[in-house]
């Protein structure tokens, strides 16, 4: 009753009144949604499907040193062994591409069942420029977007930095499949579930290496805990110029390549 | 002050209870018990990640018997590779000890995976063969001993 007297009697002040009383609600309005905005990005849900909390769990990293890598397939062989990931050329966990560059420039790129078997050199030697072996396998990407797509968060980062998989939630829709640009994924054809490496999440846990790390003759592969700021991983990526694949695509990718060659794709 | 509640908003309010209970009803029932406890999945699947049977044991397991081919291996080159790189998976034949578990490995073609001549092993890294010129026809481990490769067999 009061306002309305007021509205009645001196017009301006009630207009005054009523654009300070809106202008107070919209300046609240800003000031939550970005207080709300600082708080999502800093717990990072809208990124990370778990960020990393626990110090004292190790958070993993990978190193690949591609000068020291032979292609004798031993990795490849040992992860199909150790994960009994099925025996088909096409499905891999992890594999070996063969990169080749000619002396014309073009680049002749092999993989014969992964490496698996090894290779056999196919362009003759007078040809070549270079050539060297890409070991491939999961990038256990900190932002991964096979993570983001899941529709049922099925795939998660695990608290050590390990992407792993729920197979008993997966719903097999194949979206994590297409949307990780290393290739990765697949599906598995008889439980018909998505499938990839779990850095041998089963052999970490009990204090044993990787399969792949175990078996490889030259030490090629390393693993490691990132946060130990004196480990040899962290050492290795201190004293050599190392790059993750596709960085433009801002993965996250904690799988550190050495000497890697602009030609990989 | 009289304030006037249209008809509709009570029926809709209702309503909308009604739906709102039955979704987290649902929720309750269809969202796994470990969901979300570490972030957005199923927390028990930690646990089934790591119950896969292991097939590799670890040189360690192998030397606890083998302690003779730890000590041939060590002189030199072969050192730093590991038994199960040319022995295979031998989880079983670390619980059976016995000899049909474990895989003998010979042949050019095996030793070759690693010592073939090839354009992108860099020299420095492995010691390599021509293996279409080195002793045609004959087991590298006819003359190698396979762990103590550098020296000669008599």
């Amino acid at each position: 009753m009061y306002r309305m007297s007021q509205s009645t009697s001196t017009m301006g002040n009630e207009k005054i009144r009523i654009s300070r009383r809106k202008f107070l609600k919209n300046a609240t309005m800003v000031a939550g949604a970005a207080f709300g905005y600082a708080w999502l990005k800093s717990s990072q849900v809208l990124l990370f499907a778990a960020e990393p909390k626990d110090e004292s769990l190790p958070w993993y990293g990978i190193v690949i040193d591609i000068q020291k890598c032979i292609g004798c397939g031993s990795c490849a062989k040992a992860c199909k062994n150790e994960n009994d990931v099925p025996k088909e050329p096409f499905f891999f966990r992890t594999w070996i591409e063969q990169y080749t560059v000619k002396n014309d420039g073009s680049v002749n790129i092999v993989s014969p069942n992964g490496g698996i078997d090894g290779f056999v050199q196919t362009v003759p030697t007078e040809e070549i420029f270079k050539s060297f072996f890409v070991p491939k396998m999961c990038n256990h990407c900190a932002k991964s977007p096979c993570i983001q797509v899941c529709p049922v968060g099925a795939t998660y980062d695990s608290p050590e930095g390990v992407v792993l998989i729920d197979e008993k939630y997966c719903i097999g829709c194949r979206y994590c499949v297409q949307a990780c640009p290393y290739g990765c994924r697949f599906i598995h054809p008889v439980k018909k579930v998505a499938n990839k490496c779990t850095l041998c999440y089963h052999r970490l846990k009990k204090g044993l290496a990787p399969a792949c790390m175990e078996v490889c003759p030259t030490g090629a592969r390393m693993y490691g805990n990132l946060r130990d700021k004196n480990g040899e991983l962290v050492k290795f990526l201190k004293e050599h110029t190392t790059q993750v694949l596709r960085p433009h695509l801002n993965t996250g990718s904690k799988l550190y390549y050495n000497a890697l060659s602009s030609e990989v794709r | 002050m009289k304030f006037y509640i249209p008809p509709q908003i009570p029926r809709l309010a209702i309503a909308f209870a009604i739906f709102i209970s039955l979704f987290l009803l649902l929720r309750h029932f269809l969202v796994p018990d470990t969901f979300g406890k570490y972030g957005h999945y199923r927390a028990a699947s930690l646990i089934d990640n790591e119950q896969p049977e292991i097939h590799y044991s670890g040189q360690e397991a192998c030397f606890k018997c083998h302690q003779n081919i730890e000590d041939k291996k060590a002189q030199d080159v072969h050192s730093e590779i590991h038994c199960e790189t040319c022995h295979g998976p031998g989880e079983k034949h670390v619980i059976s000890s016995k000899a049909e578990d474990i895989f003998k490995p010979s042949g050019r073609e095996f030793c070759g995976k690693c010592h073939a001549l090839n354009a992108a092993k860099l020299k420095s890294a492995v010691f390599q063969i021509d293996l279409e010129k080195h002793n045609v026809g004959k087991n590298c481990i006819e003359c190698h001993n396979p762990h103590q490769p550098w020296e000669m067999k008599k």
